[in-house]
Formats: structure tokens, sequence, C-alpha cells
């Protein structure tokens, strides 16, 4: 087996829009290394202003669930209502939640 | 304190240039990420241009002796080569030595490794010219300074990072950026004597005297080359003079692809 990658890595692109939210995937790019991920990050997701902070993530470093358990994984949540707290009401000071 | 028109000329042809010719990169870039990152730095540097030439053309409109009014657009594209005040180093195509090629249009031959290497010398001389000229006696120059410091110093950060990546990379890519440097440094020794613009602002502490910036400029160029294990090539033979209007045959090419648009639908907007 050869040893040479033609490709350059894949990483994921995490962006906080503005200090107190949480950083949010938007896409991915190919790097070489961590720093030239964050480097191009910002030129390919930032140029209209939209984050404060970057997080890039190698995308092999990434656990995904299979498709195929979709049943078993998200269907039971489908008829518990009373899980969603809609039934209160948020006072407007609290803002962003 | 106002500064030479000439002086912001100077410091205005060559962002447009510069970022004229990295705009061929768009769409051609090796990687998509790199086409981003180039157009990038081609706007940072015609926005820097912009601001200059609508400063200028504020002052040329003052003096009362061009009617119809200046803008930035006719600075921009309606002057010719004589007129245009850009150092030589920055209107040279994308190839790394005389191929005998002029036209832009020869994407295949384009070397991404010139690229890297003229915008690391030129951004490692501007980062320190804007940061000197944060303290310029003229008010409004020294806050484009500060504006464009930002930007430049992101391009120092972008192409030297390129710098060291290839140049410590493999045989062909160190190999090419060698060439590059030997091809582009003897233009960098423009940067160093005063223009006759530079001599006035500098007089009147408006601009700065360029050969006050040089022993930083050799301490980021041999920093970066020694990181990257290239050899500085040394800086001699014929000193250009774009800056004081005597150009390269380039030029003509640039600026012909450039104002082409604008002079033959003068005035057009979309």
């Amino acid at each position: 087996m050869s040893n040479t990658q033609k490709e350059w890595p894949l990483w994921e692109v995490f962006i906080r829009s503005k200090q107190g939210l949480e950083h949010k995937h938007c896409g991915s790019l190919h790097a070489v290394d961590a720093a030239q991920a964050l480097q191009m990050a910002r030129d390919v997701y930032t140029r209209r202003q939209e984050g404060v902070s970057i997080w890039v993530v190698p995308s092999s470093a990434i656990t995904a669930s299979a498709p195929d358990d979709k049943g078993e994984l998200f269907d039971p949540a489908g008829d518990k209502i009373y899980r969603h707290p809609t039934f209160y009401r948020i006072p407007d000071e609290v803002g962003h939640m | 304190m106002q500064a030479p028109v000439d002086y912001l000329l100077q410091l205005a042809d060559s962002a447009l240039i510069l970022g004229q010719r990295n705009a061929e990169w768009c769409g051609h870039a090796p990687v998509l990420e790199e086409d981003m990152a180039m157009a990038n730095v081609s706007l940072d540097l015609i926005g820097q241009a912009r601001l200059l030439y609508q400063y200028a053309a504020t002052r040329l409109n003052a003096e009362g002796k061009s009617a119809p009014a200046l803008t930035e657009d006719s600075l921009a594209y309606f002057r010719d080569v004589p007129e245009f005040r850009n150092y030589t180093l920055l209107e040279l195509p994308h190839f790394p030595s005389h191929t005998g090629l002029l036209a832009p249009a020869a994407a295949a031959e384009r070397d991404f490794a010139t690229t890297i290497a003229r915008n690391f010398l030129y951004s490692a001389y501007m980062a320190l010219l804007w940061e000197a000229l944060q303290n310029s006696k003229d008010e409004e120059l020294a806050a484009i300074a500060a504006k464009s410091l930002k930007e430049t110093r992101y391009h120092l950060r972008h192409s030297r990072d390129w710098l060291v990546r290839l140049g410590d990379g493999t045989a062909e890519s160190r190999q090419r950026l060698q060439a590059a440097l030997q091809h582009l440094m003897p233009y960098t020794q423009e940067f160093w004597f005063a223009s006759e613009a530079e001599s006035a602002a500098a007089a009147q502490s408006t601009g700065v005297l360029p050969a006050t910036l040089q022993a930083d400029w050799d301490a980021l160029v041999d920093d970066a080359l020694q990181e990257a294990t290239l050899q500085r090539p040394p800086a001699a033979g014929y000193v250009t003079q774009g800056k004081c209007g005597r150009h390269s045959e380039h030029l003509g090419y640039v600026l012909g692809e450039m104002q082409g648009l604008a002079r033959q639908h003068p005035g057009a907007s979309w």
C-alpha cells in the first residue's frame, strides 16, 4: 500500500457568529494541517463577517450515527410531545434561548 | 498637513496593480480554498486603492485644474502607463522568469510560487510602511494606513505561510520558489531609493523615507527564508523605477485588460 496521499485531508469548520453564542457547524474544507485549515476557514467561511471565532476538527475524528439506525434512535421520541417545553411562557427579558 | 498627491498615487497604484494581478487567479487557483484566499487579498488591495484614489481625487479637484471633476474611477481607468506610480515588481506576470510571454491570458504558464514570493516581498514591506504611516501628519492617510495595516498583516501571514510550506516542501516546490525569488529579488531594490514624492512626504512627516524600513524588512525576509530553508538571492543589477512612472513592457498589458471595459463604455454602471 502506498503512503502518498494525493488529496489533502478533510476538516469540519465550526464558526461562532458572536460572543455568547455557540460554535455552529458551517461546512468543510481540504487543508494539509490544522493551522492551514484555520486560515482557509477564515478565507472561505468568514468573508461576510460571519464569525468571531473558528474551530476546525479533522473530519476523520467525527463518529457519526448510521443512517440505518434512524428508526431505533430517533423515532421513539416522535410521540413524546410532553418533552417540549412549549407549556411555559418565556419572559421577554430572557432574550435568546 | 496633507501628503503630496503623487505619494498617495504611488500607494494607490501599487495596491490596484497587485490586486489586478492576483485577481488573475480567480477561478484558476490550485485549490478552491486558495482561490477564495487570493480573491480576498485582491479585494483588500482594491479596497485600499479605492480609499486612496478617492482621497487623491478630492485633493486634485480642490486644486481646480481638471474639468470634469476627477473620481476614483477616472484615476484607475483613464490614466496611461507613464502616469502610473506602482512598483515595477507588482506589474510582472506570474511567471518565474523571462519566458517571452506577456499577456496575462496565458493561464497555463502561471506559476503559484511567483505569486507567493511577490506577495510575501511586497506585504512584508507594506506591513512596515502602513505601520509607520499610522503616525502620518496627514490624518486622512493615517486613517487609511490603520485600516490597511490589518489587511496587510493577514496578507503577510498568508504568503509567509505558503513560502515556508513550499520552500520546505517537495523538491519541485522548493526549486520553483527559489527560482521565483531569484527572479523577483532584484525588483525589491526599487523600494529603497526615495522618489521625489517620497522625499517630499518625508520632509513634511506625512510619509517616511523608505530606506528607514530596510533593516526591519531584511529581518522579516531573512527570518522567513531561513524557516523555509531557502537561499536569499542577491538584489543587484538594474534598479527599476516604476514608482517614478518608468515601467516595464508588462504594465501596458495589465492596463489593457483592466481598463478596456471602462474605456469602451465610459460611465457605465450596473
